[in-house]
């Protein structure tokens, strides 16, 4: 009996705290992929950080690359009754059901950075970078760099056949392609790899002339970028400056590169998607405020006069 | 001993006509395929790429070659070369000295190389069962090692045993070349590649001959585990980092390939490291050539296998005469198909 009461008291204590806690601002149920790759873990903290700084009480789950632990988790925040749930969808099928619903119940639902396949009534809005603008700002980047001047270009792609890889390369020759004095000379997948990255720019160092032909390489992502960056170095050249080094995704061990002078500009894939997430969602619940269907996330490009140490040190603290 | 070369060569001979073609259809892809020169104190040139980019796998089939003619396969080593590495990596970054360092990462392939022994020589689960279930665990297990982000590090001794060299040539075709030369005297000037051979021909029948075959099947799979180890490190050291997602992903396969390349066969019996190391070394010139082509990407895979039917079309071949693929002769027939 006097157990009995003693759950009863602690139930009820609990139940208050829970409605004060939800008082205290919104609860949004955060629905992860899982932690497949240094990005993804600087993705979940950067969410973590933004909802703890906006009072948003934020709650995690991580679905270790499964759907099925996406549906579970989504229909657990539909049940605790959740303001808004965030996911970060692990494949592009299968949502209808589940985000169905969630707009049953009322509950908006943002997606990040990955979308899906199917009406977009299911969901209020998609937070994700616009993938060609990222090859697009590297591309700018270099035709500003090399000012006219010829340049041969290798580019080390990333997955074959993997959207990244497709569109990254789409966006770089779109902004290549009203010069003349810029021409991708090779190409090969690298699979996003360093240590597939090193190897493909070995074989184009020897296939280029000892990598007396190569003025710049294009990577599809930083990893593949440091990869190359080695393979440069061991053929007797300077990376940076006998080949200049152009990149995407901004992680931090290119920064690092940049701070040693060896590699020149990356182009930031943010992991900062539930901060315009949240804004969205925020000035939703305001006053209403319908969010368009896309928000696109800043492609920042970094060079080395951004201060790429501190960046490093900033970026090191996200779980990269 | 004349003769047992020249018997050697004999059985070699589709696998160097494949190379041979594979290096002079990279010749005509890119004339500059066979220069060498001297660059900061090393060789440098496409045919060293191949020998150096070769060595993870060369390494991984000499352990597989002795798993394969035991009648079983090891699928775990990319998965264990992924955990020592990270292994490798993490005890680098905190500081521990080099021996140390090597010692443990080596340790590591040895204690799954036993744990893959003692699930198929002791509880008899089916080899490719047994070793799948490394294969799976391993990798996350070295993604908890590494906690899921690739650890880097600059520390130049274990950077050496991937980038350094030694009287000219790369430390990974060094240390492959050696390990090559450790593992066919053990074989070849002991009865153990005998023993071994005999266990995977017939594992009951050499139990009752008085083979301990328990003890070899633990060997074989502690030595895959070993080499395997030392691939991680090579691997690691080459791009100073460990990268458990990716290090060492599908080299199972391709180690794999490298012994049936090399002649000896999945059903277990007579082995060769030599020739192994040599199929491994025809991976590589044809994943070389690949990249120095100029072909677009998306042609890679089609290539490869087309590369490798050939290769082993050329083998089969040469066991039941072109005209036996043909012809429905009982006997070619069935020597086709035992090829």
């Amino acid at each position: 009996m006097k157990f009995v009461t003693r759950l009863l008291i602690g139930t009820a204590f609990g139940v208050v705290l829970a409605g004060s806690a939800s008082a205290a601002g919104l609860t949004v149920g955060f629905s992860q992929i899982g932690s497949e790759s240094g990005w993804r873990a600087a993705e979940t903290s950067v969410t973590k950080q933004q909802a703890e700084k906006r009072g948003i009480d934020l709650k995690f789950a991580d679905a270790q690359q499964k759907q099925e632990n996406q549906i579970k988790a989504i229909r657990g925040f539909i049940a605790q009754g959740v303001d808004a749930i965030l996911v970060a969808p692990v494949v592009a099928t299968g949502w209808e059901t589940v985000l169905g619903e969630a707009k049953d119940a009322d509950i908006p639902v943002i997606l990040l950075d990955r979308g899906i396949d199917g009406s977009p009534d299911l969901y209020m809005t998609m937070v994700a970078s616009d993938q060609v603008l990222e090859g697009k700002v590297a591309g700018e980047w270099l035709v500003k760099d090399a000012a006219g001047k010829d340049c041969n270009v290798v580019e080390l792609q990333g997955t074959t056949g993997s959207s990244p890889a497709i569109n990254r390369k789409k966006g770089f020759e779109e902004a290549i392609a009203g010069t003349s004095n810029i021409k991708i000379t090779r190409s090969q997948t690298g699979d996003f790899t360093r240590a597939k990255g090193k190897e493909v720019m070995e074989g184009f160092l020897k296939a280029e002339g000892g990598g007396k032909n190569i003025c710049a390489l294009y990577a599809h992502n930083d990893d593949m970028a440091v990869g190359a960056i080695q393979a440069i170095k061991e053929a007797g050249l300077k990376p940076g400056t006998d080949i200049k080094v152009v990149s995407i995704d901004a992680v931090p061990d290119i920064f690092k590169a940049m701070a040693d002078g060896e590699a020149n500009a990356t182009v930031e894939l943010t992991p900062n998607m539930a901060g315009p997430a949240f804004d969205a969602l925020e000035a939703f619940k305001k006053d209403g405020t319908v969010p368009p269907k896309q928000i696109i996330t800043e492609s920042k490009l970094y060079t080395p006069a951004d201060e790429p140490m501190k960046v490093y040190e900033e970026k090191k603290g996200l779980g990269y | 001993m004349n003769n047992s070369l020249a018997s050697g060569l004999r059985r070699a001979t589709p696998q160097l006509i494949s190379l041979a073609v594979i290096l002079f259809l990279n010749w005509l892809a890119f004339p500059g395929f066979f220069d060498l020169r001297i660059q900061d104190g090393r060789l440098f040139g496409s045919l060293i790429d191949v020998l150096n980019r070769g060595a993870p796998v060369m390494i991984l089939a000499i352990g597989m070659t002795a798993v394969i003619a035991s009648k079983g396969v090891d699928l775990s080593v990319g998965a264990v070369m992924a955990m020592a590495g990270a292994v490798a990596a993490t005890m680098t970054v905190e500081g521990y000295p080099l021996m140390a360092v090597i010692l443990t990462a080596l340790a590591v392939g040895i204690a799954c190389g036993l744990l893959n022994g003692f699930l198929v020589a002791v509880l008899d689960l089916q080899p490719i069962v047994a070793t799948l279930i490394l294969m799976v665990a391993g990798r996350g297990i070295a993604q908890l090692i590494t906690e899921g982000v690739i650890v880097t590090f600059n520390d130049p001794g274990l950077i050496f045993f991937g980038t350094g060299s030694f009287l000219g040539l790369p430390m990974p075709i060094i240390i492959a070349a050696l390990l090559a030369i450790a593992v066919i005297l053990l074989m070849r000037r002991t009865a153990l590649g005998l023993l071994i051979e005999a266990v995977g021909v017939n594992r009951s029948a050499s139990s009752y001959a008085g083979i301990n075959s328990k003890l070899l099947l633990i060997f074989v799979y502690t030595l895959s585990g070993f080499c395997a180890a030392l691939a991680g490190i090579i691997a690691a050291a080459d791009i100073r980092g460990a990268d458990a997602n990716n290090a060492g992903l599908w080299l199972e396969l391709d180690a794999i390939l490298a012994v049936v390349i090399g002649g000896t066969s999945l059903l277990g019996g007579r082995f060769s490291i030599l020739m192994s190391v040599l199929g491994a070394i025809i991976i590589q010139a044809m994943n070389t050539g690949i990249l120095i082509s100029g072909f677009p990407p998306e042609y890679n895979l089609i290539v490869k296998a087309a590369v490798i039917i050939m290769i082993l079309l050329a083998q089969s071949a040469s066991f039941a005469g072109i005209g036996g693929l043909f012809v429905r002769a009982p006997s070619a027939a069935k020597k086709a198909d035992a090829s």
